[in-house]
């Protein structure tokens, strides 16, 4: 207890530094009453009681063996067969036997520590966390000899600057051709350009079919990429152009199509067909919500909103910048192609967009 | 008994024999084909009920001859597909005004939707009722309807199908209780917000494909409880829920003195 | 316990161990020396409190991690190479062209024997685990048990913070899924928008172009080797340091900073905490047998058209989706020079948790600035007694909980029925003013707690016994409290704002560092102009004898035996024991 009344005193001694007019004398803090009695507990006191609960306890320990080996035979007896069902029911019996095993061992033991350990507090004296002075100025003296026996203190300014240089430039013999690789082949300008050009026909996604103008009828959507082949399209470079390529193709009554992208002199859309590019301008999700009877086009993602009878201007939501829009017309098979790529970068903006 | 079998012989018991067999049949014909029945034969008739029924429930917005008012579609050129599934879902006749119709119980039953089919029909082609082969699941390959829903649908419906929100309160429904006709429908009419995919952009048997793919996801999950299938943000309630609940629960039991 | 005991010293002292675990122990020691380890912790007291729990709970879910993760890297591939998926089940992606990584993630879900329970139990032990350490880190902030000593290790756990989210994210990813592929697209997103370097990060991270074939290997090498092992060394970090200081304990009776009061370690604790082990992994595997998750053969192999309604990150992650959810695009990218800087993507993604994360950072230092406190710590707040630093913590949590809420608008919506729209421009302004009332509210709750904590100390508890003077005069009786909870309720420093030296110096010139004061001042009276000091003995000696109850406390006083039961059951809502 004498203890005790010592951190009392420290702790109201050192409230603040400033010494707040309110901060009280010694005198004039309550005392601690120290650590409550025991209080002993059912089991402390009653032998029978006592013996119950170390039942409860072996009874969960028995449970939990129960639990594993129910475990290994639904492994054995219920193979998942592939099916949803087999696969759930497997799932569920492997697991509940799992579940069993371990939730036994865990409340048996918690069990056991609360109603048969004892459970007297004890008290131990926590120290300070900084080394004492003695030790410190001892540390300070085994450094200041190391540091003597090197011979670095003082003189040989050229050997420091030697070794120092040496440390310095060994990571950039891993960083150099690390970061020389690690970027492919460091071409941004990649990001400028897609796979659509001259005369590329505009093909279902998935499956390929090029599409004729005549079949795209009012307040549709197709999701469209440019045609190639079947080879190709198992790729791994299509998965890479696919994701700059992807354009989603509507038709809106041509007298509410307020305006498209077409620049002077251009017409980028065909009888009301408008094609813009699926990828958003904001962070790059797939923008393919698309409402036919107000026309706009949602970003799953974000919610940025799109107007396709109006430009792709945004009206809603985090993108700053219209969809750039995919110029197309029809070939003589009345097939839809492109007039060209896509005149500005798709997708999200980067430093060097505009360069 | 007896009186039964003395008249068994009766000049007159094939007569009554006959009779019987007949009315049987019809009878059976009747309890197990009317819709075929109804569907095939559109009569002059069933076009004048439509059209008492359309003047009495529909005119009101959609004008007397379902040629539209401001805000409202036209209904010529629907087709019987766009009356069956915005009737028979209890979208139309809409109750009120809000960002899009809702489903409720239909208003009109087989027959009365029939009629107004047909009225609709009269009045311009469009797409046709499918079939029941069009849209039975067992025809179509799931996996191709998969691949098919995820690009055209699954932004909006989820990718189970559990329906997501669209712009200013609108929003795409849940699929999980939509009638595989329904669903087909759907598609080829495009109904409010949604878009047509016409035979061309889908065809008839990816259609069906994708009427496949929604049945299979009626199985649930492999995993056990679906949650709602709506992905990480149902999954992180869940976890914070049950999972933490539990586990600070026990924590609680820990750190309480035993009595 | 006493076989421990009794080892350790037949080990140390006698020259010939006889019983077998003596002979065990005593070659063991004659090795490691480990005699010294034992006496040192077996007895080591740890206090006990079901809040101390919760870092615990996520040390056990990252154990389940690396145990169910173990088992899953055992079958998965991490490939993005193309392959036909051969498989029979599940039936959608049979003959699918799919990535390698993608395919053995559905054979490990389909075909292996409790794959899928492992894969679903590891995904669910990562929300936990990022739970865990988030409600944690909330019981040190809000009971100020990052103070010295142990603002470095506060420190290292916000460290383990960022460790979990970058093991949850890349881990996301790995399946190859279309879900986790948008959210690498976003990723790539955010990541070109940053200004310069942004394009090259993109090129470094992928490997050259989004998606490329790299980013799965890559992403497999941090999610199995380099995040995992950061995180075990700074656990084992963590927990050296929390062994070191000794754990902090909650105010109360003969607790103080230079003591702690507590259960051994043998046998309480380690049996409360192997208890809690395997309860924590018990959960855990309860819900991966019975609750879906992930289930990423509904979102199909990564393919960069389509995506999915309900496209979201795993919860932890929902506050930067939330961020970029709200931010308005409208006249937010800016050209300077023909460079494009897009910050309607930076603000959200980079500015919005760089202010978030640097709150936590610099709190611990900042308080301690402002309090101008040097003093090691080792008995905690009532939150109640540290208003403002409690108003600050749930400020931030609101907002942290709003932005999730808004990366969940879609969700919000379809369930109650409201419009995108509404929602985000509601969010739009609540944003800068939720933080600002959750402050306000929580500080004068907290305030008014304390003088509800005075009020009992001076007045005690209302007995609900009403007591008639010869006079007429009705009063209630009031229960004074009993020693314990008095101590508790008043057992707390009101530390007041710094105060500074004087503008001028002695000779009447300006002081150097004057200015940097001041603010400081300022800011140390944002944080303790408003204060309740606690009861004094004097004020409660006056309360006594110039109260309105003077006679009747008297005779309260000579009823105190019975009393004090009353007392200690009504008022004791912190009081552990």
């Amino acid at each position: 207890m004498s203890d005790m009344n010592h951190t009392n005193d420290n702790s109201a001694e050192v409230t603040t530094p400033a010494g707040a007019g309110t901060d009280v004398v010694q005198s004039d803090k309550f005392t601690d009453p120290g650590v409550p009695a025991h209080r002993p507990r059912l089991t402390d006191v009653d032998p029978r009681s006592a013996k119950r609960n170390e039942r409860i306890v072996t009874f969960l320990f028995a449970l939990s063996c129960l639990g594993a080996i129910g475990t290994i035979v639904a492994y054995v007896a219920v193979p998942p067969e592939g099916s949803t069902g087999s696969v759930r029911l497997s799932t569920l019996l492997l697991g509940a036997g799992m579940a069993v095993s371990l939730l036994g061992i865990g409340i048996a033991g918690i069990h056991w520590a609360k109603a048969l350990m004892v459970d007297t507090e004890m008290v131990q004296d926590r120290h300070p966390i900084r080394s004492s002075d003695e030790v410190r100025a001892d540390a300070v003296r085994d450094l200041n000899e190391g540091l003597e026996d090197s011979g670095v203190v003082g003189r040989r300014g050229l050997l420091k600057g030697a070794a120092l240089s040496a440390l310095a430039l060994f990571p950039l013999t891993i960083a150099v051709p690390l970061i020389g690789s690690v970027g492919g082949d460091w071409n941004i300008s990649k990001f400028k350009h897609t796979i659509w050009k001259k005369g590329t026909r505009l093909a279902l996604d998935p499956s390929g079919r090029p599409i004729k103008a005549s079949d795209v009828n009012i307040g549709s959507a197709f999701h469209v990429v440019p045609e190639t082949t079947e080879e190709f399209r198992q790729s791994h470079e299509w998965i890479t152009e696919k994701s700059k390529a992807v354009v989603l193709m509507v038709r809106v009554r041509p007298e509410d199509l307020k305006s498209d992208q077409s620049p002077e002199g251009e017409q980028w859309s065909y009888d009301g067909i408008v094609a813009y590019s699926k990828i958003c301008t904001h962070v790059g999700c797939p923008v393919a919500l698309y409402e036919q009877q107000t026309h706009h086009l949602l970003c799953p993602c974000h919610q940025s909103t799109f107007d396709v009878a109006d430009s792709a201007k945004v009206v809603f939501g985090p993108a700053n910048r219209p969809l750039p829009q995919l110029p197309i017309a029809v070939d003589d098979e009345g097939y839809l192609v492109a007039q060209d790529d896509f005149a500005e970068p798709i997708g999200p903006s980067f430093w060097e967009r505009l360069k | 008994m007896k009186a039964l079998a003395a008249r068994r012989h009766h000049r007159l018991a094939p007569v009554v024999l006959l009779l019987l067999a007949l009315l049987v049949t019809g009878g059976v014909y009747a309890a197990l084909a009317p819709e075929k029945a109804q569907a095939e034969t559109v009569s002059t008739q069933d076009i004048e009920t439509g059209k008492k029924l359309f003047q009495a429930n529909c005119a009101t917005c959609h004008g007397a001859n379902a040629e539209g008012t401001a805000g409202v579609p036209s209904l010529i050129g629907v087709g019987p597909a766009a009356v069956d599934f915005q009737v028979s879902t209890g979208r139309m006749p809409m109750q009120m005004n809000g960002p899009q119709a809702r489903v409720k119980p239909r208003q009109f039953d087989a027959e009365d939707t029939a009629a107004l089919a047909a009225y609709i029909s009269s009045l311009g082609p469009g797409p046709a009722i499918p079939t029941d082969e069009q849209v039975d699941a067992t025809l179509g390959d799931a996996a191709n309807g998969m691949a098919l829903f995820r690009t055209n649908c699954a932004m909006c419906h989820n990718a189970v199908g559990a329906g997501g929100a669209l712009s200013e309160g609108k929003f795409a429904p849940s699929l999980f209780g939509t009638s595989e006709r329904n669903i087909y429908q759907a598609m080829l009419t495009g109904p409010q917000s949604m878009p047509v995919f016409n035979d061309a952009n889908i065809t008839p048997d990816e259609k069906r494909d994708i009427v496949a793919f929604l049945v299979e996801q009626r199985e649930g999950s492999a995993g056990g409880f679906a949650l709602g299938a709506l992905g990480p943000v149902s999954e992180g309630v869940w976890a914070w829920i049950i999972g933490l609940g539990l586990l600070i629960g026990a924590a609680v039991w820990i750190g309480a003195k035993s009595s | 316990m006493s076989t421990a005991h009794d080892t350790t010293t037949t080990a140390a002292a006698a020259p010939a161990p006889t019983t077998r675990t003596g002979k065990a122990a005593d070659y063991l020691d004659q090795r490691t020396g480990i005699g010294g380890v034992v006496k040192e912790f077996a007895r080591k007291v740890f206090p006990d409190h079901w809040s101390f729990m919760l870092g615990e709970m996520a040390l056990y879910s990252f154990i389940a991690l690396l145990i169910s993760g173990v088992f899953l890297t055992m079958f998965f591939e991490p490939s993005m190479a193309l392959t036909q998926f051969e498989g029979e089940y599940p039936a959608t992606a049979t003959g699918q062209t799919v990535s390698v990584a993608y395919a053995s993630t559905l054979e490990m879900s389909f075909e292996v024997r409790g794959g899928l329970l492992m894969r679903q139990v590891h995904h669910w032990s990562a929300l936990i685990f990022m739970a865990s350490i988030v409600v944690h880190m909330m019981r040190v902030f809000f009971t100020g048990a990052f103070r010295k000593p142990r603002e470095l290790n506060w420190l290292v756990g916000f460290t383990l913070l960022i460790l979990g989210l970058a093991a949850g994210f890349s881990g996301y990813s790995l399946p190859d899924d279309v879900l986790s592929g948008n959210g690498l697209r976003i990723t790539d997103g955010v990541v070109k928008s940053i200004p310069l370097i942004g394009s090259y990060m993109s090129y470094m991270i992928f490997g050259g172009e989004f998606p490329g074939e790299h980013i799965i290997p890559r992403l497999f090498t941090v999610h199995i080797l380099l995040v995992p092992a950061l995180i075990v060394a700074l656990i084992a970090l963590h927990l050296f340091l929390m062994v070191l200081h000794k754990h902090t304990q909650f105010p109360g009776g003969g607790r103080t900073d230079k003591n702690v009061v507590g259960y051994p370690a043998l046998p309480v604790y380690v049996a409360k905490m192997t208890g809690n082990f395997f309860i924590v992994f018990g959960v855990l595997v309860l819900m991966g047998a019975t609750m879906a998750i992930n289930n990423v053969w509904n979102y199909g192999p990564y393919d960069p058209s389509p995506v999915s309604a309900g496209a979201q990150p795993d919860w932890y992650m929902l506050f930067l989706e939330g961020s970029l959810r709200l931010m308005p695009g409208q006249g937010t990218e800016w050209v300077i020079f023909g460079y494009t800087l897009p910050l309607n993507v930076l603000i959200p993604a980079v500015v919005v948790p760089g202010i978030l994360f640097t709150f936590l950072i610099v709190y611990p230092f900042l308080e301690a600035r402002v309090t101008g406190d040097k003093r090691e710590h080792h008995v905690l707040d009532r939150p109640r007694n540290v208003p403002v630093r409690t108003a600050l913590g749930v400020a931030f949590l609101s907002d942290f909980i709003l932005l999730a809420a808004a990366g969940s608008n879609d969700l919000i919506a379809t369930h109650f029925g409201m419009s995108i729209n509404e929602i985000t421009w509601v969010y739009r302004i609540l944003f800068f003013l939720l933080p600002v009332a959750a402050f306000v509210v929580t500080k004068r709750l907290c305030l008014g707690l304390q003088r509800k904590d005075r009020e009992l100390v001076l007045h005690g508890h209302e007995s609900g016994r009403i007591v008639r003077y010869a006079n007429g005069e009705y009063v209630e009786v009031h229960t004074p409290l009993d020693d314990q909870e008095r101590w508790m309720r008043v057992n707390y420093d009101a530390p007041a704002p710094l105060e500074i030296e004087p503008k001028m110096d002695a000779r009447g010139v300006k002081r150097k560092g004057y200015g940097a004061d001041k603010r400081w001042q300022g800011l140390s009276r944002f944080f303790y102009e408003d204060r309740v000091e606690p009861v004094t003995p004097a004020q409660l000696a006056a309360a006594h004898s110039h109260g309105d109850h003077d006679a009747l406390e008297a005779g309260g006083q000579q009823a105190a035996p019975a009393a004090v039961g009353s007392g200690s059951t009504t008022g004791t809502d912190s009081q552990e024991h």
